[in-house]
């Protein structure tokens, strides 16, 4: 089919005019594009910059480090250590089953740990790290290491994790670290975004608890970019954090370490207290626990030992204990009488072995009584009818009140868990919480530390501190953080005449140091270290009828949870106070026979630098020291590790 | 038959030809494929084997390629133009069945050497056969209803295979490419209103359509409509791709982050970034003035193509040129409306950016026949 030229000409036309009309639509469009752009890119711009920064920007938070607690010369209590650990990124692993039996053959871990750890690597992204061994040893983490070819995608890290390196002796005071739990949160109006890191340790009890701020510091933070996926691409900016402050207690570890020692495995507590300026020198509750147990992670068997044992090694005897003080606390309702003037010194009281009062008979620990007792012989041989006598005299609301004025009743600010009020009962406690009329009897027991009279060691550490320095010395148990001194301010005088306070301490010098004194045995012969003090023995069981008409049942006869507790308050030197003691052996039996000695071993080691010299002991006991203080297991000076007996 | 034939003698011969290339659109065409090299280059983190030096070597043999089918005489590549559509139709056929399936959909015959895509394939050919009938045509019988039918079938009968991959993209491509050849040959604009008409109703019919049995499109294709018109619906999974190509765009801002700096593709935010996505880096890291100049430098490509279509009174050659440029263009129109969130999200790769070999190859050898039609013109 052939065209002419005019026809021609016309489909040229037509397709001329129909590409102009494409040519503008198509421009049209791309117009369009462009406006499209412009919008996107120039109007909108800052909208979706701040949208593209929200979507790579991630803002992470770096755990500060924490503080370190030292005793009162800077030995490490509780430190953070190298935690040798190895993680596995399964992107980088490939084969996690192959990858996870070779890292078995090297470091020890069982075939559960291993299918656990295989699972954990299976239940996470591809690219984050989980960690399947830890706390390792230095020679297995090397093993890891050299053999890292062999193990791709394994990486060894260190991280840091707390360390308690002197365990049991610190495990009541300083307590431990763990992981933020959810009751840890409760109550927190504003908590610091670092507990909301996994696994972040913060204190469960004990100092680490009570001086969490302190110890915690402050959280560096870094930005950080990351993909669509969560993955860390790099850091952009970091604001370093600032580390936990450095705590100082006032305990000396190796004071601590030999009061451990020397309270065994008795269920005793132990503080001495400096009567100058308060500072808790040690502080020892058994028996123990090692801390460290729980920084790892208790197990259920491990944890279930400590919960059932009838010494109760988790409780901290020393401030939480509250017992009946017994005998020591004669020196309190002395004190009252004397103040209130109802007696002097040289008052006499008759002592027939018993006193009645409406009718009841109460006994003195004597049976066969005490004949004529004056103050100094009261305490030194604990005459109870001459107590009795004094105290139906002064009343029990100025005994509480004396009580009071020596730091009985009232809880101290100390950063310690479960610090004990005690108790110090009156006419008015007894009748808010009882709702009863206070009665002769009760005072009466009052009088001699029974009935409604609770103490902690740490309260009749701080009595007798006052009885000795004359002031009302406060507990403090942390002297520096971070270096700095805390200031300690000279406690205020006692407001109890200084004649009456010296009479109670001769009578206490006479309970150690008396031809007839009850603790006579457990004295110091150093004459400048000479001791004085007073026992206690306070019943834990109510003594029927029957028993009493059959006899004072002797201790080792009963069951060791009925027997009486064992109690010693005493201070030394006598001449120029220096350190307050308080033992309290529960159902140890005899105050003289079981808290005495032990109170004389630590107040002597805490006066001397090093273990007690034997000169400081009675000649004829000085055999029997010689062993038992050599079989005491101390731990070394240097490695911190305890002794071992046997190879010596 | 056509006017050619007159002038053929006219026409340069030998080596000569190179001289009388559109050497303009050589050049805006490898200055577009290296933007895209350095795109790619940017995409792979600064890595020249990922994707960059690849597309580098096709577009190398694609050039190759486009020379030989630019120096090959037009009228040689009209007279191919019926086998071509032929051997393109069988093979879509063969593709459907027997084809390998590659993101959940038929499109490639693995020849081994290289992944045949017939649907690639069938973009030009359609193009050639309808410009060599309305060559053969007379124009004044263009708009009669059984002159009409005739290249609405040829049109038709691709697409549908196409459309049964299923790959909505390329059969969109394929009927709006067509649809501009009929327009320029000069169709009757009225057959134009009722098929838009009809497309109305139709798009209707899809969405009344929807969750019965007679449903037209896949889930996934209704879902990718519904992301489209509400991204927000669904960010985390279907609009994330959307909402996504916006942050970057728009926070590229006027001049960009920089080479390299773009953090939304550099952190993996941007999906499918290195192929149909390309766009949004290159507009992220940028910004709109980058982002405006590879507009502007496809922009001149159409013109160019526009202009020599102009210049070349063979109705063949024209119809071809125009073709290719409308494949061309809508190819970009379809692709920067997806990124830019004024289309749903269609397969649609952006002409030399995307990574893709196949698609890169036959759209040089594309431009390989507008130029061999500009050389071989009538003078």
């Amino acid at each position: 089919m052939r065209r002419t030229a005019r026809e021609t000409e016309a489909s040229n036309r037509t397709l001329n005019r129909r590409t102009l009309m494409l040519g503008g639509a198509m421009g049209a469009m791309i117009a369009v594009l462009g406006a499209r752009m412009r919008y996107l890119q120039v109007d909108q711009a800052d909208e979706f910059k701040l949208l593209a920064e929200e979507n790579r920007i991630n803002i992470r938070l770096i755990p500060p480090e924490r503080g370190i607690i030292m005793d009162r010369n800077g030995k490490v209590i509780a430190g953070n250590e190298q935690n040798y650990r190895v993680v596995i990124t399964r992107e980088a692993a490939g084969d996690v089953d192959l990858v996870m039996r070779r890292l078995a053959t090297i470091i020890p871990m069982t075939a559960e740990e291993m299918q656990a750890s295989i699972d954990a690597v299976k239940a996470v992204r591809a690219f984050v790290p989980v960690t399947v061994a830890e706390r390792l040893s230095w020679e297995d983490f090397s093993k890891v290491a050299v053999n890292a070819p062999a193990l791709p995608g394994v990486v060894p890290e260190v991280g840091q994790s707390r360390r308690y390196p002197l365990d049991t002796d610190f495990a009541h005071v300083v307590g431990y670290v763990g992981p933020v739990s959810e009751k840890d949160l409760e109550g927190l109006e504003n908590p610091d975004p670092l507990l909301r890191i996994p696994k972040f340790q913060i204190g469960k009890i004990g100092v680490e608890k009570w001086m969490e701020d302190t110890l915690r510091g402050h959280a560096g933070t870094k930005r950080i970019e990351v993909n669509s996926a969560g993955r860390v691409m790099r850091e952009l900016e970091r604001q370093e954090g600032q580390p936990g402050s450095d705590i100082r207690l006032t305990i000396d570890a190796d004071i601590q370490n030999f009061a451990q020692a020397r309270l065994g495995e008795e269920s005793a507590a132990v503080v001495v207290i400096d009567v100058t300026n308060g500072d808790i020198i040690c502080c020892a509750s058994s028996p123990s626990f090692d801390p460290n147990l729980f920084v790892r992670g208790i197990s259920h068997a491990e944890y279930k030992l400590l919960t059932e044992n009838d010494h109760r090694p988790l409780a901290n005897k020393t401030v939480s204990g509250a017992y009946p003080p017994g005998s020591t606390f004669k020196m309190v309702t002395a004190l009252a009488a004397l103040e209130a003037g109802v007696v002097n010194a040289d008052t006499k009281v008759s002592c027939p072995g018993y006193i009645e009062f409406g009718g009841r008979r109460f006994h003195c620990w004597k049976r066969s009584g005490h004949g004529t007792v004056r103050l100094a012989r009261s305490l030194a041989e604990s005459c109870d009818v001459y107590f009795y006598e004094i105290a139906q005299k002064v009343g029990i609301d100025k005994i509480a009140e004396m009580g009071r004025k020596l730091g009985l009743g009232h809880k101290f600010e100390l950063p310690m868990s479960a610090v004990t009020e005690g108790n110090m009962p009156d006419k008015a406690w007894k009748l808010t919480r009882h709702k009863q009329e206070w009665r002769i009897g009760d005072t009466i027991n009052a009088s001699i530390g029974q009935g409604y009279v609770l103490t902690s060691p740490l309260q009749l550490a701080v009595m007798t501190a006052r009885i000795a320095s004359g002031r009302a010395v406060a507990p403090r148990l942390v002297r520096m953080i971070d270096n700095q001194e805390l200031p300690v301010a000279e406690a205020p005088p006692l407001e109890v005449s200084p004649e009456y306070l010296a009479a109670v301490r001769s009578g206490m010098h006479e309970v150690v140091n008396g031809e007839h004194g009850t603790a006579k045995s457990s004295r110091i012969v150093d004459p400048t270290m000479v001791m004085a003090g007073k026992t206690g023995t306070s019943q834990v069981r109510n003594i029927s009828k029957a028993e009493r008409e059959a006899g004072v049942i002797s201790n080792d006869d009963l069951p060791w949870n009925r027997r009486d507790h064992a109690l010693f308050v005493g201070f030394a030197p006598y001449d120029a106070p220096r350190y307050a003691v308080a033992v309290v052996v529960e159902h140890g039996g005899g105050g003289s026979t079981a808290a005495a000695p032990i109170a004389r071993d630590v107040i002597l080691r805490a006066m001397s630098d090093g273990l007690p010299s034997l000169d400081a002991y009675p000649a004829s006991q000085r055999g029997r020291i010689e062993t038992m203080l050599k079989e005491l297991p101390l731990r070394d000076p240097v490695t911190g590790r305890p002794q071992d007996k046997t190879a010596t | 038959m056509s006017f050619l034939e007159y002038r053929v003698k006219q026409a340069p011969t030998g080596l000569r030809k190179v001289l009388y290339l559109n050497w303009p659109l050589v050049i805006l065409v490898t200055a577009v494929a290296s933007v895209g090299f350095l795109m790619l280059y940017s995409i792979a983190g600064g890595n020249l084997d990922t994707w960059a030096r690849p597309q580098m070597e096709r577009f190398g043999v694609g050039m190759v390629l486009m020379f030989i089918v630019a120096l090959t005489p037009i009228w040689f590549w009209r007279s191919m133009s019926g086998v071509a559509y032929a051997v393109a139709f069988l093979l879509l056929i063969v593709v459907e069945l027997f084809g390998t399936v590659g993101m959940g959909a038929q499109r490639w015959i693995d020849l081994g050497f290289i992944r045949l895509q017939p649907s690639e394939m069938m973009k030009f050919t359609l193009v050639m056969l309808l410009a060599v009938y309305y060559d053969w045509l007379d124009p004044k019988l263009v708009s009669r209803p059984l002159y009409v039918l005739i290249p609405v079938v040829m049109i038709v009968a691709p697409t549908v295979l196409v459309l049964m991959q299923p790959n909505l993209g390329t059969s969109l491509m394929l009927i709006l490419a067509g649809a501009t050849v009929m327009f320029v040959a000069g169709v009757s604009l009225w057959y134009f209103g009722a098929v838009l008409a009809l497309g109305v109703s139709a798009i209707v019919g899809v969405f009344t359509l929807r969750g019965t049995p007679w449903q037209f499109l896949h889930d996934y294709q209704y879902k990718r409509i519904d992301t489209f018109l509400d991204p927000s619906a669904d960010p985390l999974g279907a609009g994330y791709n959307i909402i996504q190509a916006k942050i970057a765009l728009g926070s590229g801002g006027w001049s960009g982050k920089g080479f390299m700096q773009g953090t939304q593709s550099r952190l993996n935010f941007l999906p499918e970034k290195h192929t149909d996505f390309i766009f949004t880096t290159l507009a992220e890291e940028f910004g709109f003035v980058g982002a405006f100049s590879l507009l502007a430098l496809y922009a001149l490509i159409i013109g160019f193509c526009l202009v020599a279509a102009f210049q070349n009174r063979d109705r063949f050659s024209a119809l071809l040129i125009i073709g290719v440029a409308a494949n061309f263009f809508f190819y970009i129109a379809v692709n920067l409306s997806m990124v830019m969130g004024m289309a749903p999200v269609v397969g649609v790769p952006l002409p030399l950016l995307s990574y893709g070999g196949s698609a890169m190859m036959v759209l040089l050898v594309g431009f390989g026949l507008v130029q061999s039609a500009h050389v071989h013109r009538p003078r």
